[in-house]
């Protein structure tokens, strides 16, 4: 009976490699493989549900009554109400809700409110202030490919960048390595609230991305360096990390499967085993090997798995073609493109891919592969029907995006396309959190979305106006009358009173 | 003192006055009717008009009536203010910033050729080109004068205003002599900030030495200098406090040593970037001392200048300090000097004070005599924004430079025109 089972079981497997033991020789469980030990997971991800971003039991009750609501979802509510509660948004409209028992009510009248602002590129907590080089934890710029490394493991708490941040209306941000390497490692999705590690920042069960960049940037570090020199080399370099990756997934996906079996067998050698009444063991066969862990291949093949958004620096339109002619030949897809200045250049093709583009509202000229930047950029965009977001990629620039969102907005208008403020709000909130792949959860102002709220003390759209309070997942992060919060880093400031 | 000991203060003010003159305008007036007119700071017209001939502000105020045969600009709802004038400004000399060859006056700490921190002797009026892809951007942002300065170094060289009308001829040059304290100056000084001081001392001090007695030099009877000829003349105009130096620090200290060079050799100030400025706001007021800086600057970049206040702008005016409000060297960013401005108001500077730290502030402190504002004879470079010039929401509809209305067109608007509707495949 057993012999009839082991040849329908191992019907490749030679007679030679069953050994006789009970154990294997080499059995490691974790952290290859899932809950049910037969498939190959990968390295453990911090995979809370997102959902855990919608719940904060410490959180205050606020009802904020009588403000021009913009809701980012297409609402536009005067004089209305706003309630949130243990972290999540309760209600929002039109009319005056009822304001639970013991809420911190505040007056919003004449006050804008908007859901959090978002930003899609940010290097806070990596390239911290003061500048330093204790402070260079954005670029391991030591080979082209680094998938293996996180933002989350350079990122800084007690940057000061943050906190000014937030004082300019920013809930979340996508921290990402830069731009050195045509693959910089895994980004960093963060909540703005004070935070001592960077588990403590995370944003609850934001699914995790991976930071790629082409053209000038890699070129001018690798040239010199072993290459990529040239263009034509970077997106070989491409197709040959993807290549190996897949090369990679494969024997992982062997290896599942011949665990799999393996595992079926012990089990069913065991029930035998429990059947026979002479008590004696089964000869058993070793587990088979495990394909030695890569971290940067489990980063890539996550991508070709679809698990991990990709998120592409590029410029030219030109470029941003070559990156999707790689993504479709190694069979991953591209969640968006930052900086794309010219991206409006091929709209229609990124229409048609579903590709987002992250973009300035009036950066341009730095580099040759800036040149084209035009301001109307994000407008042509969205009437072609493609995500855009205003991102910063800049410390200066995030503390005040919603400008920049009305720069872009106003350029629009002045070439006759007719971008209304919902659409120019959605640059910085509801955009940027497809993006990142948490807009089932926040970048709208929407019952049952996260408290990801900034009450503004006029249009968002002004320059003169200030946030005037921040809200964080239920939590107040800035408040305009306390001032910014000194980090740790400044706590014997001057201007700490 | 020597009548030759005075020549080359002699051509630097003979060159400065021609300067002064404006370039020959078109022969039609111009009149804009019925706008909002800032004349200058803390005088502003409702439903006014302003009348520009021969290249001059010709008449301003309500009730005016157009000359015959103005081309009139209908001024209904419209804002109109003095051109805007970076005080410190990449236009002209930085192109492509990261292309080398597009990019002047941009020091490191040495330089190839004497392989010193001083090029006081580089001349941005030599640097700058006035067809610069950056001009005509900058120009839509309502911008009209620039002054190009240079960076880098421990001494970075003389900055020149140049007017955005394409022209290649300086508004004034040198319009002063540039320092760069902190990291720069100090790179150049064996990573010393004191030993940065010294050397500047030193040039000072040779440069004194220098003018008081050239024949010596030339003769070669005189000690060893610091630094080259031609950058102890260069220095010339700023110890005859014809120029001022410029001193780029952000330190409270590097400031407060600047202030001490300043009075021991009797030379005007400027401090440009000022991170710790409001922290000196006292001493910088009693001294007189312009201070150009971005207010959005609030990050504490710099190790050693990290007590960077959000509100400092506002703090400096409060305390006498004039403030100039300058994107500190950007060309690509040149557009973005209003929307600056309007940021220290939010941060509580007064409104004509900051249109005025982006016009007449710094025409003022680089003797650009006639600019930056639009009283009666003043020079006609002249803004019709459509709204607050100090909002995002608004623009530049008309930029007149010299009495001449500018065009607006660009590689950017070019590009849009070209990309507004994309070919069909």
């Amino acid at each position: 009976m057993y012999r009839v089972l082991c040849v329908w079981l191992v019907a490749c497997a030679p007679a030679k490699t069953v050994v006789k033991v009970d154990e294997p020789k080499l059995d490691i469980t974790a952290p290859w493989l899932d809950t049910e030990g037969n498939w190959i997971k990968g390295t453990p991800e911090a995979r809370r549900p997102l959902s855990d971003a919608l719940v904060d039991a410490s959180a205050p009750v606020i009802a904020i009554r009588g403000a021009t609501i913009l809701t980012a979802a297409g609402q536009r509510f005067d004089a209305g109400t706003i309630v949130l509660e243990r972290g999540a948004i309760k209600y929002v409209g039109a009319a005056d809700a009822p304001v639970p028992a013991g809420a911190l009510v505040i007056d919003g009248k004449g006050k804008f409110v908007t859901p959090g602002i978002i930003d899609a590129h940010s290097h806070m907590g990596v390239y911290s202030a003061p500048n330093a080089k204790a402070h260079g934890d954005g670029n391991e710029a030591v080979g082209p490919v680094t998938a293996h490394a996180r933002a989350e493991y350079g990122f800084w708490p007690q940057d000061p960048q943050l906190a000014r941040a937030a004082s300019g209306g920013v809930t979340t941000a996508l921290i990402l390595p830069g731009s050195a390497n045509l693959i910089g490692g895994r980004g960093f999705t963060v909540t703005m609230r004070p935070s001592r590690t960077a588990a403590e920042a995370a944003f609850p069960g934001a699914p995790p991305t991976v930071k790629m960049a082409c053209g000038e940037n890699p070129k001018r570090v690798y040239g010199e360096k072993g290459g990529p020199q040239t263009r034509m080399a970077e997106y070989a370099a491409f197709r040959a990390a993807f290549g190996e990756a897949a090369v990679y997934a494969a024997k992982q996906a062997a290896y599942g499967k011949a665990r799999a079996l393996w595992e079926q067998k012990r089990k069913r050698a065991g029930e035998l085993e429990a059947a026979r009444e002479d008590g004696k063991k089964i000869a058993g066969e070793a587990a088979p090997e495990p394909v030695p862990i890569d971290l940067r291949y489990e980063t890539l093949a996550g991508v070709l798995r679809g698990d991990i958004l990709v998120q592409v620096h590029c410029y030219r339109a030109d470029e941003m073609a070559q990156m999707i002619a790689v993504a479709d030949e190694m069979g991953f897809r591209i969640r968006s493109f930052h900086h794309a200045l010219e991206a409006y250049k091929v709209r229609d093709l990124l229409a048609n891919k579903e590709i987002a583009v992250n973009t300035w509202a009036d950066w341009w000229g730095f580099k040759l592969e800036a040149y084209d930047g035009i301001p109307e950029n994000a407008a042509l965009l969205a009437e072609a029907g493609v995500v855009a977001t205003i991102h910063s990629d800049s410390s200066i620039g995030i503390q005040r995006l919603n400008q920049e969102a009305a720069k872009a907005q106003a350029a629009g208008r002045r070439a006759g396309i007719a971008i209304d403020d919902d659409v120019a709000l959605r640059w910085i909130t509801a955009n940027p959190a497809r993006v990142l792949g948490i807009d089932e959860v926040t970048g709208t102002l929407q019952a049952g979305k996260r408290a990801d709220v900034v009450v503004w003390s006029g249009s968002p759209m002004s320059v003169y106006t200030r946030a005037e309070l921040v809200i964080a997942g239920g939590q107040v992060v800035y408040d305009h009358a306390k001032g910014v919060r000194a980090s740790d880093f400044e706590l014997d400031d001057g201007r700490t009173p | 003192v020597k009548p030759r000991d005075l020549a080359p203060a002699l051509v630097v003010a003979v060159a400065a006055a021609f300067a002064l003159l404006p370039r020959v305008a078109a022969a039609q007036p111009i009149a804009i009717v019925g706008a909002k007119i800032h004349v200058r700071a803390g005088q502003t017209l409702d439903n006014a008009t302003l009348v520009i001939d021969r290249g001059r502000v010709v008449a301003v105020g309500a009730n005016l009536r157009a000359p015959a045969g103005a081309k009139t600009i209908d001024g209904t709802g419209k804002v109109v203010t003095a051109g805007l004038v970076d005080g410190i400004s990449g236009v002209g000399l930085v192109g492509i910033e990261l292309e080398p060859r597009s990019v002047d006056g941009r020091f490191g700490a040495t330089d190839a050729v004497h392989a010193d921190p001083i090029h006081a002797s580089y001349q941005a009026r030599d640097g700058f080109d006035p067809r610069d892809v950056n001009v005509p951007v900058a120009r839509g942002g309502g911008l009209t004068v620039v002054v190009a300065a240079p960076q880098g170094g421990l001494v970075s060289g003389q900055s020149a205003a140049f007017a955005l009308d394409g022209s290649a001829d300086p508004v004034r040059a040198p319009a002063a002599l540039h320092v760069t304290l902190g990291p720069s100056g100090a790179g150049a000084a064996g990573g010393s900030r004191g030993k940065s001081i010294a050397l500047l001392r030193e040039l000072l001090d040779d440069a004194r030495a220098f003018g008081r007695d050239r024949a010596a030099y030339e003769r070669n009877a005189k000690r060893r200098m610091l630094a080259d000829r031609l950058d102890l003349e260069a220095l010339q105009p700023v110890l005859q406090r014809q120029v001022p130096l410029i001193v780029d620090a952000g330190s409270e200290p590097d400031i407060r040593a600047a202030l001490r060079v300043a009075k021991d050799f009797n030379v005007r100030i400027a401090i440009a970037g000022g991170a710790e400025a409001w922290r000196v706001a006292k001493e910088l007021a009693a001294a007189k001392v312009t201070v150009l800086l971005d207010p959005t600057a609030n990050l504490p970049s710099d190790l050693q200048a990290s007590e960077v206040h959000d509100e400092a702008a506002a703090i400096l005016d409060k305390a006498g300090v004039t403030v100039a409000i300058s994107t500190l060297g950007s060309s690509w960013g040149a557009r973005t000097l209003r929307q600056l401005a309007g940021n220290a108001v939010a941060r509580g500077l007064a409104w004509d004070r900051a249109l005025a730290a982006i016009t007449s502030i710094p025409a003022a402190l680089y003797g650009l005599r006639g600019r930056g504002t639009l009283e009666r004879g003043a020079i006609a470079d002249v803004v019709v924004w459509s709204g607050d010039p100090l909002e995002v929401t608004t623009t530049a509809e008309t930029v007149i430079i010299g009495g001449v209305v500018q065009s607006l067109d660009s590689h950017q608007t070019k590009l849009l025109e070209r990309y507004r509707k994309l070919p069909s495949r």
